[in-house]
C-alpha cells in the first residue's frame, strides 16, 4: 500500500513537471493571444517560407493546423475547442457553414489587396459580394493518366473510363460527390441534381464501371502515379499538377461533357481570437508575389491575376490548369445539397464500393 | 466486503460510468434520432436493408478469415517459444513490431507490395509477369493477420507456458500418441489463451478501418469504414450509432460465446 502511494505520488509530480514544461514550450517568447494566429488548412497547402515570412513581417505568432476532408474540419470548428482564426473550406461547405452562422463578415477596408483577384472569381452565388469568403485555390476534377499504358485513350470524354480495354486499372478517390459526378457528367446531368430519377440512372452507370475500376482511395494516388504503378485516376487538378512535376511521362485531362469547379476559400471562423491578426494574414496572401510564391509551391490554379503576371508563363498559358474561358461554361460548381442527400449520394457510393469485386 | 475496500473502489467506478457506461448510453441515444434529430426507428429500419446486412455478412467473413490465419500462425510459435531457451527475449522481439505506429506498417507494405517492391521482384527473377498483390483482399487478410499476430501469440503463450510439463510426461508415460497427448491435454488445458487470443483478435477485425483502404483499396468494406464515413462524410450521426450498437451487441455475444466459465467441473 505504502508503495502504490509512492508511486501515485511519483506519477503525479512527473506529470505536473511535464505540464509545466510544455507551458514554457509553448509560450516561447511571451507571446499572449492577441500575439497568435491559428490556421486551419488542408495538408500540404502553403509554402511554408510564407508562414515564417508572415511572422516575421507583423511579428504574430502562427500555429499551423491540418485536415484531409471538408467535413472533418466543419465538424472540428463546430465542437470549438481551438480558437481557429483562419480556415480554408471548399465553397458547398461556405454554403453551410453560413447557414449555421459559423462565420465572421470580412472587413473589404481591410483587404486593399482584394483588388489583384481576377473579378471572374469574385461575387459567386455561394457567397455574393465576397462578404465572408476570398478565393485561396481553383481548380478542376479530372483524369490523370500515362499515355505510355493506356494507349489510344485522351480521355476527352469520360466515357473512356467505361472501354472494357482498361479493366481493372481504374483508381478512384474516395469521396461521393466526385465519384457519382462522373456519372452525371456523363449522363449530361447536373452534378448537384437531387432528382431520384437521374441519380438512379447514374448509379445503374456506376455499376457498368465497377469492373474497371482498380481501387477507392485517398491521397495515396499521387505516390502509385509517380512510380508508375497506377496508369488511371480520377483526381483533382491540382493533384494532378503535383504528379506531372513529379513523373514527366503523366497527362492530365478534363473531359469535354463537363466537370466539378472548385474553389477553396480563406474565411475566418466564429471560433477566431485575432480577427484583426486574420485580415491581416488574409492580405498578406493576396499580395502579388506571396500569391505568386505560393501557387508555385502548391501547384494548384491562383484566382490572383497579379500573380499570374509574375509567374512562369508556361504554367500560367498551360489550358490543362488554367482552362480557356469557353470550356469553364462547362464547369459546374458544387452546391450544399442538405443532409438528406448528402445521405443519399454517400448510400450510392457505398452501394458501388460494395459491388467492386 | 469491508469499508475501506469499497472507498478503493470508487475511482474506478467513476472512470468507468463516465467513460465507459455514458458514451454507450449516448450511443445508444443517438441511434434512435433521425437526421433532423427527431425520435424515430428509422435507422434500424436502414441497417436491416440488404446493404448493411451484406456489409456485416463481409465484416464478419473476413475477421474470421483473419482471426483463423492468426490462430494457425501463433499457435505453433507460441508452442515453440515455450521450448525455447531464451524464451522472454524471444518474446520481446514478436512484440517489438507491435510498438511501432500502425499507418506506418501499412505503408511499409504498400512499398513492398507495390508493381516494383520486392514481392514483385521476386518473381520477375524467376521469369514470371508481374502480379497485382496490392489492392487485393488476400493482401488485406495478410496484413491485418501480420498486425494482430502479437496479440494472439502473448495469452496462448502465457496459458501454454503455465502448463505443467509433468501432466505430458503422463499423458506419455501412459500411451498417448504425441497426437492424441496434444488433442486431449495441453489443447483443452490451453484452450482459455486461445480463447482469449480470439477476443482480442476477432472483435478490432470486425471494425477495421483504415487498412481497408489502404492496403484493399476499398474492395474490403467492413462496418468500421462505414462507422467512419456516417461521423466524418455523411454527418448522420444516428446511423453512425446505430451501427455501432450493432457492433457492441455483436461483440457482447462474441465474449459470451468465448469467455471462461466460471461454473462447471473444473478444477482451479
Amino acid at each position: 500500500m505504502k508503495k502504490l502511494i509512492q508511486a501515485t505520488v511519483a506519477i503525479v509530480i512527473i506529470s505536473l513537471a511535464l505540464l509545466y514544461t510544455t507551458k514554457l514550450l509553448n509560450i516561447s517568447g511571451g507571446k499572449t493571444g492577441k500575439d497568435i494566429l491559428t490556421i486551419y488548412n488542408w495538408g500540404e497547402y502553403i509554402d511554408p517560407a510564407l508562414l515564417k515570412e508572415f511572422e516575421k513581417e507583423t511579428g504574430i505568432h502562427v500555429i499551423y493546423e491540418t485536415f484531409d476532408t471538408n467535413e472533418a474540419m466543419l465538424t472540428k470548428i463546430k465542437q470549438g475547442g481551438t480558437a481557429y482564426d483562419i480556415a480554408v473550406p471548399s465553397e458547398y461547405i461556405i454554403e453551410k457553414m453560413l447557414e449555421e452562422d459559423m462565420l465572421i463578415p470580412l472587413d473589404h477596408t481591410k483587404l486593399p489587396n482584394l483588388k489583384n483577384i481576377d473579378s471572374y472569381f469574385l461575387d459567386l452565388p455561394f457567397d455574393p459580394h465576397n462578404k465572408y469568403s476570398i478565393p485561396y485555390f481553383w481548380g478542376t476534377v479530372g483524369i490523370v493518366f500515362n499515355p505510355d499504358k493506356v494507349g489510344e485513350f485522351d480521355f476527352h470524354s469520360w466515357q473512356d473510363l467505361w472501354d472494357p480495354a482498361l479493366r481493372r486499372q481504374v483508381f478512384l478517390v474516395d469521396s461521393a460527390r466526385e465519384v457519382v459526378g462522373i456519372a452525371l457528367n456523363n449522363l449530361g446531368y447536373s452534378l448537384n441534381t437531387t432528382d431520384d430519377s437521374e441519380l438512379a440512372e447514374a448509379e445503374a452507370k456506376l455499376a457498368e464501371l465497377a469492373p474497371n475500376v482498380k481501387a477507392v482511395i485517398g491521397d495515396e494516388t499521387t505516390q502509385l502515379m509517380v512510380n508508375n504503378e497506377a496508369s488511371v485516376a480520377l483526381t483533382w487538378s491540382g493533384q494532378a499538377a503535383d504528379m506531372i512535376f513529379e513523373n514527366e511521362a503523366l497527362d492530365y485531362a478534363v473531359p469535354h461533357e463537363g466537370s466539378n469547379l472548385w474553389f477553396d476559400n480563406i474565411v475566418i471562423p466564429k471560433t477566431s481570437k485575432n480577427v484583426e491578426g486574420a485580415h491581416k494574414f488574409i492580405n498578406f496572401m493576396l499580395e502579388a508575389d506571396s500569391a505568386a510564391e505560393n501557387a508555385d509551391y502548391v501547384g494548384y490554379s491562383t484566382p490572383n491575376k497579379a500573380a499570374l503576371a509574375l509567374m512562369d508563363e508556361e504554367v500560367v498559358n498551360d489550358e490543362r490548369f488554367y482552362p480557356p474561358i469557353e470550356q469553364r461554361e462547362t464547369l459546374e460548381v458544387y452546391r450544399d445539397l442538405g443532409l438528406d442527400y448528402i445521405g443519399v449520394y454517400n448510400e450510392m457510393f457505398l452501394r458501388f464500393k460494395m459491388s467492386i469485386r | 466486503m469491508n469499508k475501506a475496500n469499497k472507498t478503493a473502489l470508487i475511482p474506478y467506478s467513476l472512470w468507468i460510468l463516465l467513460f465507459v457506461i455514458a458514451p454507450i448510453a449516448l450511443v445508444g441515444y443517438y441511434s434512435l434520432l433521425d437526421l433532423e434529430g427527431n425520435f424515430s426507428l428509422i435507422n434500424y429500419q436502414t441497417f436491416f436493408s440488404s446493404i448493411y446486412l451484406k456489409m456485416t455478412l463481409s465484416s464478419f467473413w473476413y475477421a474470421f478469415l483473419v482471426t483463423l490465419f492468426t490462430l494457425v500462425v501463433s499457435y505453433p510459435t507460441a508452442y515453440l517459444l515455450t521450448k525455447m531457451r531464451h524464451k522472454q527475449l524471444w518474446l520481446l522481439l514478436i512484440i517489438i513490431p507491435s510498438w511501432i505506429n500502425l499507418l506506418l506498417k501499412t505503408y511499409a507494405f504498400i512499398g513492398t507490395f507495390g508493381l516494383s517492391g520486392p514481392i514483385n521482384a521476386v518473381i520477375k527473377l524467376f521469369g514470371l509477369p508481374e502480379q497485382q498483390i496490392l489492392f487485393t483482399d488476400i493482401s488485406f487478410v495478410f496484413v491485418a493477420v501480420y498486425i494482430f499476430i502479437p496479440f494472439m501469440i502473448l495469452p496462448i503463450f502465457n496459458s501454454l507456458d503455465k502448463l505443467n510439463p509433468t501432466l505430458i510426461d503422463a499423458a506419455r508415460d501412459l500411451g498417448a500418441s504425441p497426437i492424441t497427448t496434444f488433442r486431449r491435454v495441453i489443447l483443452p488445458l490451453t484452450m482459455d489463451g486461445v480463447k482469449s487470443g480470439i477476443q482480442v483478435v476477432f472483435i478490432p477485425a470486425l471494425s477495421l478501418f483504415m487498412i481497408t483502404r489502404l492496403i484493399a483499396g476499398n474492395r474490403v468494406i467492413t462496418l468500421g469504414t462505414a462507422i467512419e464515413q456516417q461521423f466524418l462524410v455523411t454527418q448522420n450521426w444516428g446511423m453512425g450509432s446505430t451501427i455501432a450498437v450493432f457492433l457492441i451487441i455483436f461483440m457482447v455475444i462474441i465474449m459470451l460465446i468465448t469467455g471462461q466459465k466460471s461454473k462447471g467441473g473444473r478444477v482451479r
